[in-house]
């Protein structure tokens, strides 16, 4: 199994390790709600160096990833960054990315670990008749790390040489860090302000060290288990529950991302055009239940009173921040699932009731 | 990681403190170390019937469940109202406040682990 360059700095906090996506990655520290809870008040240390960094150059970058993903790269301002879905031929989503525009020509793909080989292989493949596009998988020569919470800003601030209060939400700026060249991209999967560094995987120690150093104990190092139920708060997906190849993103909520109203083909644009103009056959729902028991992926979702599944979780747990079970799902898109609809889901055995919620669970007040 | 010596164990990874013909139940630090913090945990109702290595409850975290395996063969005589309350006992104290249930039994298992093998047990986890 694969290990980041941080890898020494867990053992020495005494995390806890799990495999995701081919990577051995910190779960815990120590307590996973504690973490939970810093990320939402203060702020948390996450290495997500396992995430995958390509880059895409030359004169034909733009024109190339506009061809490649579901949304056009070209309106990307420079040191700006978007959401994006790289689809295939058929609809179905290969994996959801960030694309960051670093200069005119430039562009730095972030794309989820166990996507890795597959996306770099998609790019290239698409890449054959853009002679002046460059694509090349530097996943190995990053290290990511995520400084996220209300005093990440405030923290990253003290170590870091560029002024950060300008800086947009989903923006990327040079800047130097103990002396290194970083990237700062005001980024991040926890539903709270942040930033994702982008340093050298050579600096990763240092820069994880001072960061650490700096925040005192304003700043939780924080492990996945954290990470996936502040997301699942926040209402992002994760490949692999919400996103797949056998879901469309029209069905996945993710019909304002692909942007089918361009002369331009893409790719899987003849495909995800059909889709558009078909009614869908089921759809990703929020729900929220009573009581603790969390709904998980893989349970089914049931009508009240109904033998007949109509849907199964994707992702659920009980919310740290709110105190009740929140899930998300596939339902069948014939199912009424108006916010406020009460449905059951049956969790090992038992069903417990769920009502049908608006999305996000949770949103950070500015 | 230090196992009681003067408790009595399970492969499932359940500890068992024998006071007469009482015994009292919980799960081992390593097994909530691994869970992670436990959020919720369902157990039977006094009077009921447990059986040894049968399912009597289980243990939520937020990232997995956990079914909990009975020591032992008898009836439930008390339930710790205090970890149902707050299932963050199982992880601060596991072989004290966070235990989860007395059973009054007949006859013990023949082969419940010593702390000693339980330590090997959990060594090559």
């Amino acid at each position: 199994m694969k290990t980041t360059p941080l890898q020494p700095e867990h053992e020495a906090l005494g995390a806890s390790f799990t495999d995701f996506g081919g990577w051995q990655m910190p779960v815990r520290y120590a307590n996973e709600l504690a973490e939970h809870h810093a990320v939402r008040t203060s702020a948390g240390l996450f290495d997500i160096s396992h995430m995958a960094e390509i880059r895409v150059s030359g004169p034909q970058a733009a024109e190339f990833l506009d061809y490649a993903l579901v949304n056009p790269s070209s309106v990307i301002a420079v040191t700006k960054a978007k959401y994006s879905l790289i689809c295939a031929e058929n609809g179905g989503v290969i994996d959801d990315l960030i694309v960051y525009r670093l200069a005119d020509a430039e562009f730095l793909v972030v794309a989820n670990a166990g996507n890795r080989e597959v996306v770099a292989a998609e790019l290239q493949a698409r890449a054959a008749n853009f002679a002046g596009a460059t694509v090349v998988d530097e996943s190995d020569d990053w290290a990511l790390i995520a400084i996220q919470g209300p005093k990440s800003a405030a923290i990253l601030q003290q170590v870091c040489d560029q002024p950060l209060a300008d800086a947009k939400y989903y923006s990327i700026l040079s800047a130097r860090v103990d002396g290194v060249d970083v990237l700062l991209g005001r980024t991040g999967y926890t539903g709270e302000d942040g930033f994702e560094v982008f340093a050298p995987a050579a600096a990763a120690r240092q820069i994880w060290q001072l960061l650490l150093a700096t925040g005192g104990s304003d700043l939780t190092p924080c492990g996945l288990a954290c990470r996936d139920t502040l997301r699942l708060e926040a209402g992002m997906p994760l490949y692999g529950h919400e996103l797949d190849l056998e879901h469309n993103p029209f069905e996945a909520g993710f019909a304002k991302v692909v942007r089918l109203d361009r002369d331009a083909d893409f790719v899987g644009k003849a495909a995800l055009e059909k889709i558009a103009s078909e009614p869908i056959a089921r759809r990703l729902i929020s729900i929220v239940g009573e009581g603790k028991r969390a709904a998980r992926q893989g349970y089914e979702i049931f009508e009240p009173g109904s033998e007949r599944a109509i849907g199964v979780i994707t992702s659920g747990a009980l919310s740290p921040t709110l105190g009740y079970p929140v899930a998300m799902g596939y339902v069948d898109a014939s199912v009424s699932a108006e916010v406020g609809t009460k449905l059951e889901v049956d969790v090992r055995g038992t069903r417990l009731e769920f009502t049908v919620s608006a999305a996000p669970f949770y949103k950070r007040s500015k | 990681m230090a196992n009681p010596t003067n408790l009595s164990y399970t492969k499932e990874h359940e500890w068992v403190l024998v006071e007469g013909d009482t015994a009292t139940v919980g799960i081992t630090k390593f097994a909530a170390d691994a869970l992670g913090e436990v959020v919720f945990v369902d157990l039977p109702k006094v009077g009921a019937a447990t059986t040894y290595l049968k399912i009597f409850g289980e243990v939520e975290s937020t990232k997995s469940v956990s079914e909990l395996y009975s020591p032992i063969t008898g009836e439930v005589v008390e339930v710790n109202a205090s970890v149902k309350a707050s299932p963050e006992l199982i992880n601060s104290d596991a072989f004290g406040d966070g235990w989860l249930i007395k059973v009054k039994f007949a006859e013990l298992p023949a082969d419940l682990l010593t702390a000693a093998e339980y330590d090997a047990l959990t060594r090559e986890a």
